[in-house]
C-alpha cells in the first residue's frame, strides 16, 4: 500500500516542481518589489512630512492588524467590484506586494531612526543634500540594524506565499493540496511539500542567524 | 465602490459575525495556553544539556520555524485521518497553531533566560543562594520581564494566523467573510467588515503590548 502511494508520488514529483517553480517565482518578484517599495515608504516614514508618515502610519497598521489571507482576499474579491479585474497571479503578487513593504517598511524606518540625530547634522554640515545624506551616511550605517530583520522577514515572505494558494494559484501548497485530493497520502504529500520550503526558506533562517551574531559585535 | 455600500446586509449578519469572533477569541486563547506550555517544554529541552532532549527539541524548532503554517495544517488536517485518527476541524487547527506558535515561543523564552547577564548569576552564587533561589529571585524576575512584550506580539501574530483556520472550514471570523461572500456575492462588506474585527483585536492587543514594553523599561530604569 505505502509502496503504491510512493510510486504514484514519485509519478507526479515534476508536479511538484512545477508548484516549486512558481513558489520560487512569486517568492522573487514579492522579495525585489516589497524591498524596493519598503525601503521608500520607510524612508518617507522616518522623514519629516507628518501628513505622508500618517498616511503610511495607517496604511502599515492595517497590514500589521488583519490577517494576509483576508488582504488577499480583499484585493482579489473587492477590486473587480471597483472595476479593476485581475488574474489570479498578478493579484498575488499584488497582495504580496502590499503586505511586504508594509513590514519592510517598518524594518526600514526603525532602522534609520536607530541613527543619531547629530549623523544627519554631520551630514548637513558638510554641505550635502538631502539624497547625499541618506545615501552616504544615513543608510550605509542603518543597513547594520536592518539586514537580519530584513532577512527575517524575507524567510516570512516566503512562507507567506503558501497562502497565495486560497485564490488557485499553482504554487507548492496548492499542488499538494491538488494532489492530496487525488492520492489520499496527506502525511505524505505534504512532509513533501514542507521538504521543499525547508529547502529554501533554512538557508536563509541561518544566513539571518549569522547576521545577527556578526552585527551584535 | 464605497457610495453603495450596503450596511444593512452587515447587520443582519452580525449575529454570525459575532459567533465567528467568538470562535476566532477562542481558538485564540486555547491555542496561545497551549502554546506557552508547548513552547516552554521545548525551550526547556532547547537549553538543557541531555542530547536526547536538546537535539529533537532543535528539529522541532527549525522545522517549525522553515515551513509555512498552511502547510503544517494541511499536513495535519490531510494527514490524521490516513494515520485513522479523526480529529474535528477545530481540534485539528487548534493543534496546529500550538505546534506552531510553540516553536516561536520557545525561542522567545530562551532569548529571555540568555538575556540575563552571567554576572548577576555569579553574584547569586557568590552571595550564597542556591540553584531555585537564583532561579526565583534573580534569572526568572528578569527573563520574565523580558518575555512579555514579544510573547504579547505573539498573541497577535496568533490571532491573525487563526484565519487560516477558515480554509480548514472552522467557523471563524474570515470563514463568516467567506460565507457572506458566497451567499450573497458581498466580498467588499464582508471583508471590510471582517478586516475591521481584526483591527479592533490588533489594537487592544498592541496596546497591551506597548504597556508592557514601557512598564518594563520604566522597571530597568529604577
Amino acid at each position: 500500500m505505502m509502496a503504491f502511494y510512493f510510486s504514484r508520488l514519485v509519478e507526479i514529483f515534476p508536479f511538484f516542481l512545477k508548484g516549486l517553480w512558481m513558489t520560487s517565482q512569486i517568492a522573487f518578484i514579492s522579495l525585489f518589489t516589497c524591498t524596493l517599495l519598503g525601503f521608500v515608504l520607510g524612508i518617507l516614514r522616518s522623514g519629516k512630512n507628518k501628513i505622508l508618515k500618517w498616511i503610511i502610519g495607517v496604511y502599515v497598521s492595517f497590514v500589521r492588524g488583519t490577517p494576509f489571507v483576508v488582504q488577499i482576499f480583499i484585493v482579489f474579491f473587492i477590486l473587480p467590484e471597483w472595476g479593476i479585474q485581475l488574474k489570479a497571479f498578478p493579484a498575488a503578487l499584488l497582495a504580496m506586494a502590499i503586505m511586504g513593504s508594509a513590514f519592510i517598511c517598518e524594518i526600514v524606518a526603525g532602522g534609520i531612526n536607530a541613527i543619531s540625530k547629530g549623523q544627519w547634522e554631520a551630514g548637513t554640515a558638510s554641505g550635502l543634500t538631502l539624497i547625499q545624506q541618506l545615501r552616504l551616511v544615513i543608510v550605509p550605517q542603518a543597513m547594520k540594524v536592518i539586514l537580519p530583520p530584513l532577512v527575517g522577514q524575507y524567510v516570512l515572505l516566503i512562507k507567506d506565499t503558501s497562502v497565495v494558494s486560497v485564490i488557485g494559484v499553482m504554487e507548492l501548497t496548492r499542488v499538494g493540496w491538488v494532489t492530496v485530493v487525488r492520492i489520499p497520502e496527506g502525511l505524505m504529500v505534504f512532509s513533501l511539500v514542507g521538504a521543499l520550503y525547508f529547502v529554501i526558506s533554512y538557508p536563509l533562517i541561518l544566513l539571518s542567524n549569522y547576521l545577527e551574531r556578526r552585527m551584535a559585535i | 465602490m464605497l457610495a453603495d455600500f450596503n450596511l444593512r446586509i452587515i447587520f443582519e449578519y452580525l449575529p454570525l459575525f459575532l459567533i465567528g469572533l467568538r470562535s476566532t477569541f477562542f481558538i485564540s486563547a486555547v491555542s496561545i495556553f497551549l502554546a506557552l506550555i508547548c513552547g516552554t517544554i521545548a525551550c526547556a529541552c532547547r537549553i538543557s544539556s541531555i542530547k536526547l532532549l536538546k537535539y529533537p527539541a532543535i528539529a522541532y524548532i527549525e522545522v517549525i520555524r522553515s515551513t509555512p503554517l498552511l502547510v503544517q495544517i494541511y499536513f495535519l488536517y490531510f494527514g490524521l485521518p490516513t494515520l485513522g485518527i479523526r480529529v474535528p476541524e477545530i481540534q485539528t487547527g487548534i493543534i496546529a497553531l500550538m505546534l506552531n506558535s510553540g516553536a516561536y515561543i520557545a525561542e522567545i523564552i530562551r532569548a529571555g533566560i540568555t538575556s540575563v547577564d552571567d554576572g548577576q548569576i555569579e553574584a547569586g552564587v557568590a552571595s550564597g543562594l542556591n540553584y531555585f533561589q537564583r532561579m526565583r529571585f534573580i534569572i526568572l524576575p528578569q527573563a520574565l520581564g523580558a518575555t512579555v512584550p514579544p510573547l504579547l506580539g505573539q498573541s497577535i501574530v496568533l490571532v491573525k494566523d487563526s484565519a487560516l483556520l477558515s480554509l480548514i472550514s472552522v467557523m471563524e471570523l474570515t470563514r463568516v467573510g467567506q460565507t457572506m461572500t458566497s451567499e450573497r456575492f458581498m466580498p467588499t462588506e464582508a471583508f471590510l467588515t471582517v478586516a475591521f474585527f481584526y483591527m479592533c483585536i490588533y489594537f487592544c492587543l498592541k496596546a497591551l503590548a506597548d504597556w508592557s514594553q514601557r512598564k518594563l523599561i520604566y522597571r530597568e530604569a529604577y
